[in-house]
C-alpha cells in the first residue's frame, strides 16, 4: 500500500488545471479530497505520473442558492453539504445523503465533484443527483459546457468526463410546488458504501395526485440508475402507501445486477424494492 | 484517604497516546536507517522454479535483496513453542523465506532492503519468480481426506497433531433420554489491531549488541526465540516493545519478518525498519478461529446434562505458529463443559495443515469456541425438552457451595457464584417481562430475540509445572521489581507487556494503595528486556492475575523492610508498628509515627539502619500462580430481526462479569466493552473467506467488516465479586471475557427471534442475506 512515484502540480486556476491536464496528455489526474484517488494509488490500481492538485482553488468551493436551483462547487466537501443551512432548507435529501457518506474524516475531505467524477457505483451522491436531475458544469480546453447527470455517469468508474475536463460545479434544480424527498441507505458493514441507496423525489398536484416522481438508485446494480418504471407507476396516481407499495415492486426493472460475497443479485433486487418503498414513503409530500 | 485500589482512575497512558506522544515501533527513526519490504507469494501452493533478483538489485536506492537460499543457514527456522503432549505433533521446518515451495498466499519469498520504503516497494515488482502452481487445499476436513494435496510432504494426511482429553463418556450416553448432536463452524477471523506489525533493528558491530524494536505482546519470549533463530546470545539481544497498538493475540507469535529485519541490520551494518501494511496484515499476520466442531450432549428430559462429546478439526494454516497448537487443545479442549456440572466429557482435536495463513491465538483463543459450543448446545437442549433456556442453565450451573470443583476434563475451577451472576443479569434485563413483550410483538409481526450465555473461562495460566505438563515451552510465572527511590517515588518493573489494556494505571494503583502514596508517585515500566530481567508477557488474561500479584508481593517485601527501619527509627519493636495511610505508627501511641517517605530516605542514607539490614529499598518477586483463574459471568443480548431485509439490530446488551475484586472499574468496563464488541463482531459481521485457489477474498476493510461504534447500543454492565482464593489480590482476568461470552449470546438471541420460522441454528457471521433467505422462504410458502 505504497504508491509508485508521481509528480505533483498545484493548479493556480481552473484554466490552469485544464492546461496542465492537456499538457500531460492522459498521464495526469486531478486531485481533490484524495479519498478515492489516494487509496487507488496505494493499491497501485492506478499510477498516474502527475497529480494536479486543485484543492486550493476557492472558485470551486461553496454553495449558492437561487429560486430554482442550488449550485454546489465541485470542491465543496460532503461535510459542508451536510451542514449547509441552505441545502437543509431547500434540498434536505441532499444533506441527508451527504451526512451518511463514510465517516467524519471522509466527509471533511471528500468532495462532491470528486465523488461524481469518480463514479463509484456504490457511492451515495449519484442517487440524489439522479433524483434531482442535477446538471454538471465542466470546463475543458474548449471552455465550459453542461451535462445532465444521466448522461454523465456511463458505468462503474466511468463518466463522460473528457481527458482534460474539470468538474466545476453541480447544479441541483429545486422541484416546484408541493414536494418532498428522501434518501434511504443500506450501508455495507465493512466499507460503509451503499449496498443500496435510494433517493426519491415526489411532487403532487392540488388534487393530491403525483405530478412528478424521480427515483435514483445506487449501490445495488453495476451503475447508479433512474428507476423509470417505478416513476411511471407513480405519475398520476394518488400519493398514498398503496401506490408506493405497488410502484416500488418495479425498482429492479432497470439496472444490471450481479452478486458479491455480501449480497447476491437476488438479494440486491429485493433490497432495491424495499428501500425504494421506504424512501418513497418518506417522500410523500 | 479513600483507597486508590478500586477507584475509577483515568488511564494514565492515554494523554501520551492520544496526543501523538506515544512511541510505537514505526515512530522510531535512526540515522542511516534502511527500509525493508517483503515479496509475498501470490499463490497458495507452488513450487519455486527460479527467482531472479538482478533487476531489483539494480534499481537505484536498493541496498540488498535476500531470497530464501540467501538466508538459509544464517536465519534459523521459525519455531513452534507450544507442543501439546501425547499428540504426535509434527512441526515441519518453517523457513524464514520460502526456499523450494510457497504454502500460502502471503508466504515470504524475498526481502528487499532499500534507502526508502518507496524504493523497497518498487523493487518488489522487479523480482521475477517462476512458480509451478500446485493443487491447493484450504478446508481442514478436505485436507484430511485421502488424496488431498500435502502441504508438507512429510506430514501424511496433513494432520499436525491429534489430541484428546477426558474419559469415555459412554455411561452418560447410555443413561441419556435425549441426545443432541450438532455441528458448528467457527469462521476464520483477522485480528486487525489498529497498529500493524513492525520491526526496527539496530546492530552495534563494535559491541555485538542487537536492539530490536518490535510489535510484541511478549518481548522476553521474542528474545528467547530470536536468540535461537539469529544465533545472538540473550545478553546481546535487547527487545523493546513499549507502546504497542493492540495485539489481540496476533502479536504473540514470533514471525520471520522481525528475524529477517535483524539479520539484515547485522548483515548491512545499518538500522533497518519494516512496517507491515494493512494488506500484508490480512495475508501474513496470524488469523484466529477456523474450526469445525461436532458436539454431542447427553441429557435427561428434566433438563439434567449428563455427558458431552466434542470433536474439533482445527485449521492451523500452512505452519504451526508460535502458540497455535495450545489454542484448540488446552485452551479449548479442557473447558468444553463450560460452567455446567456435566459428569462425563471427552474432547478430541485434530490440528490440520492447509494452504492458508497460519492461525494462532485471537482474543479468547479457544475459550470463545468452547463457550460457543456449550452455550448453543444448552439452547438446543432446552428447545428439545421444551424448557426455558434460563431454567436449563440454572439446573446445571455448578452451585456456589461446590467450589473448588473438579471437572471431568481435569481442571479445578477455583471459585464461583454462577447462579448469582445469572440472577443479576436476569434482574437487569427484567427477563419475565421481556418474554411477555416478545410474545406481544410477535403478534404484531415484530421479531425480538433474547439470547443467553453463561460462561466460565480459564486465564492466568500456571503454575509453571502445569505449563510444562501441557507442553507450553516456557514458564508461566511472572516477575516484578518494585524500586523505591530516595525521594519516595516508585518505579515498578513488570515482565508482563501491556499493549492497550491499561496496566500502567492499574499496576500503579496496586502499589500506591499498598504504600499509601499518590498514584502520581508510581511509574510502571514494561516492554524492554534491558530494563526488566525476565517475564512472559501479556496474553491469556494473565497480566493482572499473575503480573499484578507479583507486584503486590514485591511491594509487600518492600514494606516488610521499611517496617524494620521504621521500628528502629521509632525505637520500638517491629510488632508494635502498624502501617496505615502511608504512616508507620506505634500502636496505641497517637502521634508517634513516621512517614513512608522518611523511612525510604533513611533506607538510602543508611545513617542509622537496624543491625543486619542492608541499605536501599527495592524488592523483586517471581510469582508462580497456584492455579488457573476462572472468571465467569452471564451475558444476555436482545436483538430484533427485520424480516423484510434480514437486518439485525441489537436492542440491548447486558453483561454481568465476575473477575474478583475490581482494581479499576473504568478499565474493567473498557475491557468488557471492547471484548463484547469483538465477540459480536464474530457473530454478525466478521469472517475471512478463501476461495478454492487459496486466495483471501476478504483481504481489506472494504469487504472484511470490523465492528463500528455505531452498530451498538449502550452496553449495560455490572459485576459480582468472587475472589480467587489462591492469589494475594484475589483477582481474575477480565481481558477476554467479553469476547468469550458475547458470540453465543448474540447467536442464541437471533435464533430465538427467528423461532417462529422454525430456525434452530444459524451459521456465523449472521449476514442479513442468510436471515432474509429464511424469512423470505416462509413468506413464499
Ligand atoms: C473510508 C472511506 C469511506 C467512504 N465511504 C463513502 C460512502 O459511504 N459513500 C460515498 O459516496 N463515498 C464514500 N467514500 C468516498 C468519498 O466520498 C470520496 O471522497 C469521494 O468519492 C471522492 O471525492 P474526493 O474529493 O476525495 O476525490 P479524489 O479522490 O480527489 O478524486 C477522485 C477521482 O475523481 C477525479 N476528480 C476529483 N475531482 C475532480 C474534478 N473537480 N474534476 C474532474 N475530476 C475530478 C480524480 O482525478 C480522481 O480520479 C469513502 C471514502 C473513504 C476513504
Amino acid at each position: 500500500m505504497i504508491p509508485s512515484a508521481f509528480a505533483y502540480e498545484r493548479a493556480q486556476s481552473v484554466r490552469d488545471a485544464v492546461r496542465l491536464l492537456e499538457s500531460h496528455q492522459g498521464e495526469a489526474k486531478i486531485l481533490s479530497g484524495g479519498h478515492s484517488l489516494i487509496p487507488l494509488l496505494k493499491l497501485r490500481l492506478t499510477s498516474p505520473s502527475v497529480l494536479i492538485d486543485i484543492g486550493g482553488l476557492s472558485e470551486l468551493r461553496g454553495i449558492s442558492a437561487g429560486e430554482d436551483q442550488v449550485v454546489v462547487g465541485a470542491l465543496t466537501t460532503h461535510a459542508e453539504v451536510a451542514n449547509s443551512p441552505v441545502i437543509k432548507e431547500k434540498l434536505p435529501l441532499l444533506a441527508e445523503a451527504a451526512r451518511q457518506i463514510g465517516d467524519l474524516q471522509v466527509r471533511n475531505r471528500g468532495t462532491v465533484g470528486g465523488s461524481l467524477a469518480h463514479a463509484d457505483p456504490a457511492s451515495d451522491l449519484p442517487a440524489v443527483a439522479l433524483a434531482l436531475d442535477a446538471v454538471l458544469t465542466l470546463e475543458g480546453p474548449d471552455g465550459r459546457n453542461e451535462i445532465p447527470i444521466g448522461d454523465f455517469i456511463l458505468g462503474p468508474l466511468l463518466t463522460a468526463l473528457g481527458g482534460s475536463d474539470v468538474v466545476v460545479s453541480i447544479s441541483f434544480p429545486i422541484p416546484k410546488g408541493r414536494w418532498k424527498g428522501a434518501y434511504e441507505k443500506y450501508p455495507h458493514p465493512a466499507s460503509g458504501y451503499a449496498v443500496v441507496g435510494v433517493a426519491a423525489v415526489l411532487a403532487v398536484d392540488g388534487g393530491g395526485l403525483i405530478r412528478e416522481a424521480r427515483v435514483g438508485i445506487t449501490g445495488a446494480a453495476d451503475t447508479p440508475y433512474r428507476a423509470r418504471e417505478v416513476e411511471a407507476a407513480l405519475i398520476g396516481k394518488p400519493a398514498d402507501e398503496e401506490t408506493i407499495r405497488q410502484a416500488a415492486e418495479q425498482a429492479d426493472a432497470e439496472g444490471s445486477f450481479s452478486g458479491d460475497l455480501f449480497a447476491s443479485a437476488d438479494y440486491r433486487r429485493h433490497l432495491c424494492k424495499v428501500y425504494a418503498r421506504r424512501a418513497l414513503a418518506r417522500a410523500l409530500p | 484517604m479513600a483507597s486508590v485500589f478500586g477507584a475509577a482512575v483515568k488511564r494514565r497512558e492515554d494523554p501520551r497516546l492520544i496526543t501523538g506522544n506515544g512511541r510505537y515501533t514505526d515512530d522510531i527513526q535512526l540515522p542511516g536507517m534502511l527500509y525493508a519490504a517483503i515479496l509475498r507469494s501470490p499463490y497458495a501452493h507452488a513450487r519455486i522454479r527460479s527467482i531472479h533478483v538482478e533487476k531489483a538489485r539494480q534499481l537505484p536506492g536498493v541496498v540488498a535483496v535476500f531470497t530464501g537460499s540467501d538466508v538459509a543457514g544464517k536465519v534459523g527456522p521459525i519455531p513452534t513453542a507450544w507442543l501439546p503432549p501425547n499428540s504426535g505433533i509434527k512441526t515441519p521446518a518453517h523457513p524464514p523465506l520460502a526456499v523450494d515451495k510457497v504454502r500460502y498466499v502471503g508466504d515470504g519469498v524475498a526481502m528487499v532492503v532499500a534507502e526508502s520504503r518507496y524504493i523497497a516497494r518498487d523493487a518488489l515488482d522487479l523480482i521475477e519468480v517462476d512458480y509451478e502452481v500446485l493443487p491447493v487445499v484450504v478446508d481442514p476436513e478436505k485436507a484430511m481426506a485421502e488424496g488431498a494435496p500435502l502441504v508438507h510432504d512429510d506430514v501424511p494426511g496433513n494432520v499436525a497433531f491429534h489430541w484428546e482429553a477426558g474419559g469415555d463418556p459412554a455411561p452418560a450416553f447410555e443413561q441419556a433420554e435425549v441426545v443432541i448432536r450438532h455441528r458448528f463452524r467457527q469462521q476464520r477471523l483477522v485480528p486487525n489491531p489498529m497498529e500493524p506489525r513492525a520491526a526496527v533493528a539496530q546492530y552495534n558491530a563494535g559491541s555485538g549488541d542487537m536492539t530490536l524494536w518490535v510489535t510484541s505482546q511478549n518481548p522476553h519470549i521474542h528474545r528467547v526465540l530470536l536468540s535461537n533463530i539469529l544465533g545472538i546470545p540473550e545478553h546481546k539481544l535487547r527487545i523493546v516493545a513499549v507502546d504497542v497498538g493492540g495485539g489481540f493475540g496476533c502479536k504473540i507469535p514470533c514471525y520471520a519478518d522481525e528475524a529477517l529485519v535483524a539479520f539484515a541490520a547485522r548483515e548491512l551494518g545499518r538500522p533497518v525498519k519494516w512496517t507491515e501494511d494493512r494488506r500484508e496484515h490480512f495475508l501474513a499476520t496470524t488469523h484466529g478461529r477456523d474450526e469445525v466442531i461436532d458436539a454431542e450432549l447427553a441429557g435427561k428430559r428434566d433438563g439434567t446434562m449428563l455427558g458431552l462429546r466434542v470433536r474439533m478439526v482445527a485449521n492451523m494454516g500452512a505452519y504451526l505458529s508460535t502458540a497455535a497448537p495450545g489454542v484448540p487443545t488446552i485452551l479449548f479442549g479442557l473447558i468444553t463443559v463450560g460452567p455446567y456440572k456435566i459428569p462425563y466429557a471427552h474432547t478430541e482435536v485434530y490440528g490440520v495443515f492447509t494452504n492458508t495463513t497460519p492461525t494462532d491465538a485471537y482474543r479468547g483463543a479457544g475459550r470463545p469456541e468452547a463457550t460457543y459450543v456449550i452455550e448453543r448446545m444448552a439452547d438446543l437442549f432446552a428447545k428439545e425438552i421444551g424448557m426455558d433456556p434460563v431454567e436449563v442453565r440454572k439446573k446445571n450451573l455448578i452451585p456456589a457451595e461446590e467450589f473448588p470443583y473438579t471437572t471431568p476434563l481435569g481442571l479445578q475451577y477455583d471459585s464461583g457464584n454462577y447462579h448469582g451472576a445469572l440472577q443479576k443479569a436476569l434482574d437487569m434485563l427484567d427477563y419475565d417481562r421481556l418474554r411477555k413483550e416478545q410474545e406481544q410483538l410477535r403478534a404484531q409481526g415484530r421479531y425480538i430475540g433474547i439470547g443467553w450465555s453463561t460462561y466460565v473461562e480459564i486465564c492466568g495460566l500456571g503454575p509453571s509445572q502445569v505449563a510444562g505438563a501441557v507442553g507450553f515451552q516456557g514458564g508461566l510465572w511472572e516477575s516484578a521489581t518494585v524500586r523505591v527511590h530516595p525521594g519516595g517515588k516508585v518505579t515498578v518493573f513488570t515482565g508482563t507487556s501491556p499493549h492497550g489494556q491499561g496496566e500502567e494505571t492499574t499496576f500503579a494503583q496496586i502499589v500506591a494503595d499498598r504504600f499509601g502514596i499518590p498514584i502520581e508517585d508510581v511509574e510502571v515500566v514494561h516492554g524492554d528486556t534491558d530494563r526488566i530481567a525476565m517475564g512472559w508477557g501479556t496474553y491469556g488474561s494473565r497480566t493482572t492475575p499473575v503480573g499484578g500479584n507479583a507486584i503486590a508481593i514485591a511491594a509487600d517485601r518492600v514494606l516488610e523492610k521499611a517496617r524494620k527501619i521504621a521500628a528502629h527509627m521509632l525505637e520500638v519493636a517491629e510488632d508494635d508498628v502498624e502501617f496505615t495511610g502511608g504512616m508507620f505508627k506505634v500502636k496505641g501511641v497517637p502521634g508517634r509515627q513516621v512517614k513512608f517517605q522518611d523511612v525510604v530516605l533513611q533506607a538510602y542514607l543508611a545513617w542509622n539502619l537496624p543491625p543486619g539490614v542492608e541499605p536501599g529499598l527495592e524488592a523483586q518477586a517471581f510469582y508462580d500462580p497456584v492455579n488457573f483463574c476462572y472468571p465467569f459471568g452471564a451475558h444476555a443480548c436482545v436483538t430484533e430481526v427485520d424480516p423484510e431485509t434480514g437486518e439485525i439490530k441489537i436492542l440491548r446488551y447486558v453483561a454481568v462479569d465476575d473477575c474478583g475484586p475490581v482494581i479499576n472499574p473504568m478499565i474493567v468496563e473498557g475491557q468488557v466493552h471492547g471484548g463484547v464488541v469483538q465477540g459480536i463482531g464474530q457473530a454478525l459481521w466478521e469472517g475471512a473467506v478463501y476461495d478454492d485457489e487459496g486466495q483471501l477474498v476478504t483481504g481489506s476493510f472494504m469487504d472484511y467488516a470490523m465492528p463500528k461504534a455505531r452498530f451498538f447500543p449502550k452496553f449495560e454492565t455490572a459485576h459480582t465479586v468472587t475472589p480467587a482464593p489462591h492469589n494475594p489480590l484475589g483477582v481474575k482476568g477480565i481481558g477476554e471475557t467479553g469476547t468469550i461470552a458475547a458470540t453465543p449470546a448474540v447467536v442464541n438471541s437471533v435464533v430465538d427471534a427467528l423461532r417462529p420460522f422454525g430456525v434452530t441454528d444459524l451459521e456465523m457471521p449472521l449476514t442479513p442475506e442468510k436471515i432474509w433467505k429464511i424469512t423470505h422462504g416462509r413468506e413464499a410458502r
